[in-house]
């Protein structure tokens, strides 16, 4: 639903205008009014981390456990078993800087794509941008990301791979990972509310999708001729960045990169234009 | 002249009812009917039926004022408010809102079972639209009022439902909007929260707050509300002081609830030994009505025809309050007739309930007719009439002058001796 808030300072608190009708913007997003719900951001994505680690004997060592623990079997299927290529790195290096941007971006997806549905009793009972529910699995499983990056840096060290300034371009491949997760998941949680289907579909998505990502073995596996197609995955740019940033590994092939780009940007515009076309109608739908 | 906090022009709002009646449509069948459609089966088409929940509806309300919004079921109210409240947005028409809007739908939205009490109240606090920092400064008055204090710290899941709900209404009550919209939200909690509860709705719109109120507490309505509004079949009824639009609205049902009369013998509740004509709801003076004043009696009246000579015969009611609880059943114990075979022909048997017995709200009787001796079930009707029963604010019914909410599934007018120095008489 649109709202056009138009804000006027009044004896010190601020009034808002508001009208409601039927909206017809496509990307008619309000910032201000999402900047105002910024605490409900923060309230939202704490509830699910706390709720994540309630009741477990273990906990947060969750985080750390899995991708370990997946590492070690990768590295006996694939490195020992398979003896599938990793350009020179060696294999649990390899995989464990893939490994975490994709767990990252795995997570993030299918938890906003239950977003919505999960929070069926908010959506019909109080107003709110819809968007913070999405937005706010996107930004939690960060914690656990940041968290599991320790992890990475230990093996990185018992390993002695030096770290360089490269390091300090990481952000900005998380920051796609996180974008096209947003528009995935933007996708997915609005399809969700109507089509019940995407909850049975999405463990094949992210299964399909990981087979599809330079994980388990490098790019330069990947025929030359099929690159720009492969390219069009842009977990295939992040994670590359990633082995570049932190491996020293060659840098990303260019055309990889251009291609993830362009279908980052598309694929976060078209998720956000199809949120706000269904969004008014999510209570009646759900 | 106070400025124009709410004005909606027009508002109408459509569902589409097969949308409504499916939970959700898997992706196959919009498929499979997009196919079916491209091969000319028109089926697609028929299964867009819609309903209008709420048709050009327009008014304005001022700040300050406090609007109670009624209406029976269906009529319209909670699409207004989710309207008012942005949760769904309108097909038409558009509504103008001055002011920070919260709206209570539900107490406890948002609230999450694993979290602490403490944790809810900062979550809960937030989705209705404080800031942090301004819960964190009424925290402990939040507290204090829902009476927790030694719980704070424990997941809510370990809280009884009282103390549970308790929780949830005190971060509620403690919102500070420009602009409250509340739905039937005092109908929870034990009577003296309730009746704090009513309290500080009423504190609320003493400050100059705008409030719209929806309940189907008559006596919540005219106590809190200086005005109403009434909405039936989606539109606006009735638009006006209290006294006047709860009165229609109480008497809107007259001739349909009170009276059920069948004329038609096929459409007729019948069996072969009996057949029944009417069912009707009279108040003292033999006058049908379905708006019962507590402390006077109120009549039911059975009109039937024995078919079939040679049998014992028995009317029955049952009566049910709105919430489906049976309150009794009563037998139809007529010394005259006990016993006694009963000719062919019609009888109207009436059963009084005494004055001062019945609760405060909506009843509702169920007729059936026996046979006896052998027992036979003839027929039963459910739901053939109904009523109100109204309290008064007299002061002599068993209320007293007590105002507040007052449960309970009768509402008798007891005895009561009180006695003065009662210990020293001994």
């Amino acid at each position: 639903m649109e709202s056009h808030a138009q804000s006027e300072a009044q004896t010190g608190q601020s009034r808002r205008k508001l009208i409601i009708e039927r909206p017809n913007g496509l990307l008619d997003i309000d910032w201000s009014e999402l900047w105002e719900y910024r605490e409900l951001l923060y309230t939202l994505v704490e509830r699910e981390i706390k709720i994540r680690y309630k009741q477990t004997a273990i906990g947060a060592s969750w985080v750390l456990l899995q991708p370990l623990i997946a590492m070690l079997i990768f590295t006996a299927i694939f490195g020992r078993m398979a003896k599938m290529p990793s350009d020179g790195i060696w294999y649990p290096a390899f995989i464990l800087t893939a490994l975490l941007p994709w767990g990252y971006f795995s997570q993030a997806i299918t938890r906003s794509a239950a977003s919505l549905v999960g929070s069926a009793n908010l959506v019909t009972k109080v107003y709110f941008p819809r968007i913070l529910l999405p937005l706010s699995m996107i930004v939690s499983p960060l914690i656990d990301f940041a968290l599991s990056l320790l992890l990475l840096f230990g093996l990185l060290l018992y390993a002695g791979i030096p770290l360089t300034w490269k390091v300090l371009t990481l952000p900005l491949f998380v920051l796609v990972a996180m974008l096209t997760a947003m528009g995935v998941g933007l996708i997915l949680s609005t399809a969700n509310v109507k089509y019940r289907d995407v909850g049975h579909a999405i463990p094949f998505l992210i299964q399909i999708w990981m087979f599809l990502s330079p994980i388990v073995y490098p790019v330069s596996l990947v025929p030359e001729q099929y690159r720009l197609l492969y390219g069009l995955n842009p977990m295939a740019g992040v994670i590359e960045g990633f082995r570049w940033a932190l491996l020293g590994k060659a840098a990303p092939d260019p055309v990889v990169m251009g291609a993830s780009i362009v279908v980052f940007l598309g694929v976060l515009i078209g998720g956000l234009a199809y949120f706000k076309k269904m969004e008014r109608d999510f209570a009646d739908v759900i | 002249m106070r400025e124009i906090a709410v004005q909606v022009d027009n508002l109408s709002k459509m569902y589409r009812i097969g949308a409504r009646k499916q939970r959700y449509v898997t992706l196959r069948e919009r498929i499979a009917a997009k196919v079916t459609s491209l091969f000319g089966c028109q089926e697609v088409a028929g299964a867009t039926n819609t309903m209008w929940a709420l048709k050009d509806v327009s008014f304005g309300v001022k700040q300050g004022e406090v609007v109670g919004i009624i209406g029976r079921n269906g009529a319209g109210k909670s699409t207004l408010l989710k309207l008012l409240s942005r949760i769904t947005a309108p097909t038409h028409g558009r509504i103008e809102i001055n002011g920070r809007v919260s709206s209570l739908l539900e107490v406890g939205t948002g609230f999450s079972a694993e979290l602490t009490g403490r944790e809810n109240v900062y979550l809960n606090g937030t989705i209705l639209g404080m800031k942090r920092a301004e819960v964190t400064r009424k925290f402990d008055e939040i507290v204090a009022f829902a009476g927790v204090e030694q719980f704070i710290d424990t997941p809510v899941k370990r809280y009884s439902s009282g103390m549970y709900l308790r929780l949830a209404f005190a971060v509620a009550a403690h919102l500070q909007p420009e602009i409250l919209i509340v739905d039937e939200v005092l109908a929870v909690g034990d009577a003296d929260f309730q009746k704090k509860c009513l309290g500080k709705m009423e504190g609320v719109a003493d400050q100059g707050r705008t409030i719209f109120f929806v309940s189907h507490n008559m006596h919540a309505i005219t106590r809190l509300c200086k005005r109403v509004i009434y909405l039936e079949d989606g539109q606006l009824r009735l638009d006006g002081s209290p006294h006047d639009v709860v009165k229609t609205y109480l008497h809107s049902g007259l001739g349909t609830m009170a009276i059920r009369e069948w004329l038609d013998p096929v459409k007729a509740p019948k069996s072969d030994v009996a057949r029944l004509w009417a069912v009707r709801v009279k108040a003292e003076d033999g006058q049908c009505t379905d708006n019962i004043d507590i402390r006077k009696p109120v009549g039911i009246e059975i009109e039937y025809e024995v078919l079939k000579p040679g049998c014992k015969f028995r009317g029955a009611i049952d009566v049910c309050n709105d919430e489906g609880v049976l309150l009794f059943i009563a037998l139809e114990q007529d010394p005259e007739w006990r016993n006694r075979v009963r000719p062919p022909g019609r009888y109207r048997s009436t059963a009084w309930i005494p004055g001062n017995y019945l609760a405060e709200g909506t009843m509702i009787v169920n007729v059936a007719i026996d046979t006896v001796e052998p027992y036979e079930w003839q027929f039963k009707v459910r739901q053939a009439v109904a009523f109100h029963v109204t309290d008064t604010t007299d002061g002599d019914s068993a209320r007293g002058d007590y105002a507040g909410e007052f449960p309970g599934l009768v509402r008798p007018l007891l005895k009561w001796d009180t006695l003065f120095g009662a210990d020293s008489g001994r």
